[in-house]
């Protein structure tokens, strides 16, 4: 039993100009990511990203979709490079002209294993692999403060424009940009066991996952508050698609991990939540269901209690998506399948149940991390029901919102008052001397998980027990001797050699400090490691 | 296993009660002044034209 699996969190920043609200945000955004290749590298050679391990199109349903069918933001990759197969290093053909980079494609490759790119008009940084929700935590604190480095790179360059970065998901106009959780789980699992049995979980979590948002509809047309950002613009059960008709369930099967082993669950349903608790019960608790899930699918679990976790199944999944995030006083009640009406606290209780019935019929706790998430949790749900403002130190939406309602009461806003939107919107500005979150970290309003200094350690050091490791270390000791890089894979150019070389990660628990951090010690150079690898 | 000691012990003595939160959350009148203070310091940085930072908030659709 146990909290820990491969997971990460991408996140789409929102980037403003300020002052000008027409300047070009994919201009922006690049400038956001070069900006941080020219400080942070310093004039080194900028590997690129390796696409040949990418798949946007393939379907975990099972079909593939045609390239000439998909919504041309689906094409995530680059067509038509064989896949390459085996372990250890794999020659490639040189190219014979230079490699175009397209300014627009913005990538770098961060010495903590993370990636910073440019992705549909917003600056994305995706935390390296880590193995446990607090790691999550803090390599996602790590890329509020890259972004940061950014922000403030630009404010001392008059050349370029100063720029400001939000942490979060909508703009009140009608636009959504995302906040993604991924994954690994056994492959063992069908696709639509996975689904069928995430989905009313997915569905509930907001309460105590949620951002908060003002405004209710995707233009925020009606005023108000609610839990989450995402919510009113889920529009589908289960889908491929994540820019439009954004689904509960994304059934995006690109693992970038032996496909025979393992799926990505790729939740996009998720908002960017600065609250570090918040964020590590998030990961914590879906990182359990998910578990369940597996132990479920292997028979671990009484069947009573799979029956008890099937029978959650909503009747319209989409439509109480918007229903819970839209009720602040958590008590309405949601349709199930079977006919029974249970609230969304109900049901994540049934889960909690569910998730220690199988703990107690497969012996017991792994860690204490995983003890600490099942204990935050019950906690959470217990005064979610009874006093929900005593979660405003964990839980995003109701620390927001106390500060709206005091603002509300003692200015005697209508939430149509602009000033609200303001607070909502200024909420996450990685700026510490504009972001309102930072104000209630300053005051001590917030509870913390990590320390400022390990978040400052985990911009540039990687995570020692995933392939981020072997990734983030290769680029910190040989950066002008990598020509690309990906989630799996580093491809080397060596001075002198005939090749390319690249070296395949397929498992995403190699490459760790265990593995290859004597190998990295002792390899002065990339010619070195690629001897002693192909050995 | 040690573990599940652990976890067997704590629920033995209530879980509900002893929450993660390292301290305890303050009570009502207590919660008020702090959120007082709080729109105080927010009242220094918010932006001071609201209206014109929150129509300028446009961003183009993500993932």
């Amino acid at each position: 039993m146990t909290v820990r699996r491969v997971m990460g969190i991408e996140t789409e920043y929102g980037v403003l100009q300020p002052g000008r609200p027409m300047a070009n945000p994919m201009l922006l955004s690049s400038h956001v990511v070069a900006v941080h290749a020219a400080a942070r590298e310093a004039g080194r050679a900028r590997a690129r990203w390796d696409y040949d391990d990418e798949d946007p199109l393939h379907d975990a349903r099972g079909f593939h979709l045609q390239r000439a069918a998909a919504h041309p933001s689906l094409l995530t990759d680059v067509p038509d490079v064989p896949a390459p197969s085996g372990d250890g290093p794999q020659e490639m053909p040189r190219t014979t002209v230079e490699e175009y980079e397209d300014p627009g494609a913005a990538n770098v490759i961060l010495t903590n294993g993370a990636r910073l790119y440019v992705d549909h008009a917003h600056p994305e940084y995706s935390t390296p692999e880590v193995t446990n929700p607090l790691d999550a935590v803090r390599w996602d604190r790590a890329g509020e403060l890259v972004m940061l480095h950014s922000v403030r790179a630009l404010a001392s360059s008059p050349a370029l424009p100063d720029v400001a970065l939000y942490k979060n998901n909508v703009d009140g106009k009608g636009a959504t940009y995302g906040t993604h959780e991924n994954y690994l789980v056994d492959r063992a699992v069908p696709f639509a066991d996975l689904a069928a049995r995430i989905t009313p979980f997915l569905v509930t979590r907001q309460v105590y996952t949620g951002a908060g948002r003002v405004g209710i509809g995707q233009r925020g047309e009606t005023p108000g508050f609610q839990l989450s950002q995402r919510a009113d613009y889920m529009e589908a059960e289960v889908g491929l698609e994540t820019t439009l008709r954004r689904p509960i369930v994304n059934t995006r099967d690109e693992p970038h991990a032996d496909p025979a082993r393992w799926r990505r669950l790729h939740v996009i349903i998720g908002d960017a939540t600065m609250l570090e608790v918040a964020t590590y019960v998030r990961l914590g608790t879906t990182s359990l269901v998910l578990w369940l899930v597996e132990q479920a699918e292997a028979g671990a679990v009484p069947n009573d209690v799979v029956r008890a976790v099937d029978a959650l199944a909503l009747r319209d999944p989409v439509s109480a998506v918007h229903a819970v995030s839209h009720d602040l006083t958590l008590s309405e009640r949601l349709e199930l399948a079977d006919g029974r009406r249970l609230t969304a606290l109900e049901v994540q209780a049934e889960y909690l149940a569910a998730v220690q019935a199988a703990l107690d019929a497969t012996g017991g706790v792994g860690d204490d991390q995983t003890a600490d998430v099942l204990r935050r949790w019950a906690s959470l749900l217990e005064r979610l029901g009874t006093d929900p403002a005593s979660c405003a130190r964990e839980v995003e939406w109701l620390a927001k919102l106390r500060l709206l309602e005091g603002m509300r009461r003692r200015d005697h806003l209508d939430w149509d008052h602009p000033r609200l939107s303001a607070v909502d919107l200024q909420w996450s500005d990685v700026r510490p001397e504009r972001g309102l979150y930072q104000r209630l970290v300053s005051a001590g309003a917030v509870e913390l998980l990590v320390t400022p200094q390990e978040a400052a350690d985990a911009v540039v050091h990687p995570p020692h027990d995933t392939r981020a490791y072997f990734r983030g270390e290769a680029v910190a000791r040989y950066a002008g001797e990598i020509s690309a890089a990906s989630w799996d894979s580093v491809v080397f150019d060596v001075a002198g050699a005939d090749t390319l070389q690249r070296v395949p990660m397929r498992d995403p628990l190699r490459g760790t400090r265990a593995h290859v951090g004597e190998l990295l010690d002792r390899s002065p150079d990339a010619a070195s490691l690629l001897a002693s690898l192909g050995a | 296993m040690a573990g599940q000691e652990h976890v067997r012990r704590r629920e033995d003595d209530e879980p509900i009660d002893e929450p993660g939160t390292p301290t305890p959350a303050p009570a009502a009148q207590d919660r008020d002044a702090e959120v007082d203070a709080l729109l105080e310091e927010i009242d220094d940085v918010l932006e001071s034209n609201a209206e014109q930072f929150v129509r300028g908030f446009v961003q183009k659709g993500g993932q």
